[in-house]
């Protein structure tokens, strides 16, 4: 009886002894840093103060802030709109062949994040595959500058998060029970609004937990702003790499970053409950 | 009762195969109106897939189905004046028992008032009024169940058709919610078509059945006259039991097995007799022209079934007798049988 009861905490053990040692507690040392005051080569002075987080509302500061927001809701938006279409053809096709198209989905995943953004670079440089192509299409103006601008960064935030959102709307779409889809048809409505009233509400909460995952990793990315951006796009990931690398402001930088993680917790959260709520309603119907 | 012999629905020589499988072939059926029609048959005889082509969600390979005359078969579903009620139920997990009803109704574009009073009647005449603001997770099974009837008796279709409705649920709801089911078909006026595996749910409800095998139809009647008369030897075997005795008719024709000779009417040749268990006689050793001995005795309530072994067939003979009726039988008294030759069937 106690064992049976003990079991699945000694099960979790490893796992949790993980997360603490190595990222809850470097997390909160980093976290800190924010209430002290800086140190003058970097570090810290071990003087309290609520500075470092006032400065985290100046308007400057802010502003990166809304624009790394905007950013990456943009990325969030045009990854539901691609993924969804991806994810409802993945699941409508053959069982037997479900496997291999999510296979391909996912298969970006397994090559480096970094020269998958570099490929990025080669494509949309000046002299880059797209605008050589262009050329020998015969396009004669200017070559077009897409490289290091907004439209690149949210461009390599989709490509690299896509296949988290494909695979989080497919799961719930998978599990839908097709004759619910069929219902809808039989009580007079077409595809279109079938999709509106019942398929889209019923996905949801996939769709909320693919979107929430691509905001959170979009907001507080530094790489692909820097490579793809060119340093011109300046989001909060990189305030934060540069106030503990380069102004060697590290209170600041850790004042930044819990404002970052608190925005990505209360998001995570949200979404945890939405799913709650919404297998509650799964459940129900499964237990017909 | 009410079926009138107009024919509503017509399904005229349909066809279906999913690749090499042929799932329906050339089947057909006149459904006429206001009746309670079954279509009956074991697991993948191709109930569901005729349900399914007269629904619209698939389309068969060959044939027409005609609704008063008009042919339907390349309206997709939702142009379809025919109702699906499904064996899941299908109902909207994000709606409310109201919202579900008056999906339908939205989808038709009627007034909103209209839509509260039509919902309104439906739920107090399937006794879900108390329900109307609960999710389906809320609900029994049983309650489930009216829900799923309800949404398809609110748009008022041609054609009702449901699949294995009663599936999900447990006997003794099942056999309430049969009377339920056909009390209701009654109320509306409303042609129901009910695909089924069990015979006895038919034979109960159905003003007429069909019955199907590798997507054939072998026949189609009234329950007593499928009962009494069943076309084939499937089919005698698939609905209610029955005895089979292999044996042979003679040029005398008289259908004859070991120990066993029955007055039939058949060409001379090896044959079948076909007989249900109350339509044999017993009484004591002696007294009756088969003599046999029990090797079981199964009580069922109001009659108990004999099995009487003879040397006419292989499986034992059942005999039903009613429970309270004369005689004290034991497991292993010997006793004499006849049979009625009015009432049994030969197939040869």
């Amino acid at each position: 009886m106690s064992f049976n009861a003990t079991r699945p905490t000694l099960l979790a053990a490893p796992g949790v002894a993980w997360l603490v040692a190595l990222m809850v507690v470097p997390c909160l040392l980093v976290l800190s840093y924010a209430f002290f005051e800086r140190g003058v080569w970097g570090g810290v002075e071990y003087t309290f103060t609520l500075e470092n987080f006032a400065r985290v509302a100046d308007p400057l500061y802010a502003k990166i802030f809304l624009n790394s927001a905007r950013i990456a809701l943009t990325a969030t938006v045009v990854a539901i709109l691609i993924a969804y279409p991806a994810a409802y053809a993945i699941s409508r096709a053959p069982r037997m062949s479900q496997p291999i198209l999510l296979f391909f989905a996912v298969l970006p995943f397994w090559s480096n994040y970094l020269i998958r953004t570099y490929a990025w670079i080669v494509l949309l440089n000046r002299e880059g595959l797209i605008n050589n192509l262009l050329r020998s299409l015969g396009y004669t103006g200017e070559p077009l500058s897409m490289l290091y601008t907004e439209s690149a960064v949210i461009t390599g935030l989709v490509y690299n998060y896509l296949p988290f959102v494909i695979l989080a709307i497919y799961s719930t779409l998978s599990r839908l029970n097709p004759e619910l889809m069929e219902a809808s048809r039989d009580l007079g409505a077409g595809p279109v609004r079938t999709f509106l009233r019942v398929t889209l509400p019923l996905t949801l909460p996939g769709v909320a937990a693919g979107g929430v995952f691509v905001f959170v990793l979009s907001i507080g990315n530094f790489v692909t702003p820097a490579l793809l951006g060119g340093g011109r796009f300046q989001m909060v990931g990189n305030l934060v790499y540069d106030q503990f690398l380069t102004a060697n402001d590290w209170p600041f930088g850790a004042a930044l970053g819990a404002a970052l993680i608190l925005t990505m917790i209360v998001l995570l959260l949200l979404q945890a409950r939405a799913t709650a709520h919404a297998s509650g309603e799964r459940k129900g119907e499964a237990a017909q | 009762m009410n079926a009138s012999s107009n024919p509503i629905l017509r399904i005229e020589g349909v066809g279906k195969a999913f690749g090499p499988v042929t799932a329906v072939d050339d089947v057909t059926l006149d459904i006429r109106e206001n009746e309670f029609f079954a279509l009956l048959g074991p697991s993948g005889c191709g109930k569901t897939t005729l349900l399914r082509m007269l629904a619209g969600f698939e389309s068969p390979n060959a044939g027409r189905i005609l609704l008063e005359g008009k042919d339907i078969s390349p309206l997709p579903p939702e142009k379809r004046p025919l109702n699906l009620m499904f064996q899941s139920y299908a109902l909207f997990p994000h709606m409310t028992v109201r919202q579900n009803l008056s999906y339908g109704l939205e989808m038709e574009r009627l007034a909103r008032t209209e839509i509260h009073r039509r919902v309104d009647e439906t739920m107090a005449t399937t006794d879900l009024t108390q329900f109307a603001d609960r999710k389906p997770e809320q609900l029994s099974g049983g309650q489930k169940q009216r829900v799923a009837l309800a949404r398809a008796l609110v748009k008022r279709p041609k054609v009702l058709l449901l699949d294995e409705p009663l599936g999900a649920l447990d006997k003794k709801l099942r056999e309430k919610m049969q009377l339920e089911l056909k009390r209701m078909q009654n109320e509306v006026g409303i042609t129901f078509i009910i695909v089924t595996h069990d015979q006895e749910e038919a034979l109960v409800m159905a003003d007429r059945m069909a019955i199907l095998k590798d997507g054939r139809l072998l026949q189609v009647g009234a329950p007593e006259d499928v009962y009494e008369r069943p076309a084939d030897r499937f089919v005698a075997n698939f609905i209610g039991v029955m005895n089979f005795i292999d044996g042979k008719v003679g040029v005398d024709g008289l259908f004859a097995a070991e120990g066993l000779q029955v007055k039939a009417s058949g060409n001379a040749g090896s044959a079948t007799l076909a007989v249900r268990p109350e339509n044999i006689v017993i009484g004591p050793p002696g007294d009756l022209p088969v003599s046999g001995a029990i090797v079981d005795i199964a009580y069922h309530g109001l009659d108990r079934v004999l099995h009487v072994k003879t040397t006419a067939s292989a499986t034992p003979l059942q005999v039903r007798i009613p429970a309270s009726g004369a005689g004290n039988w034991k497991i292993g008294d010997a006793l004499s049988l006849k049979i009625d030759p009015a009432r049994c069937r030969l197939f040869q």
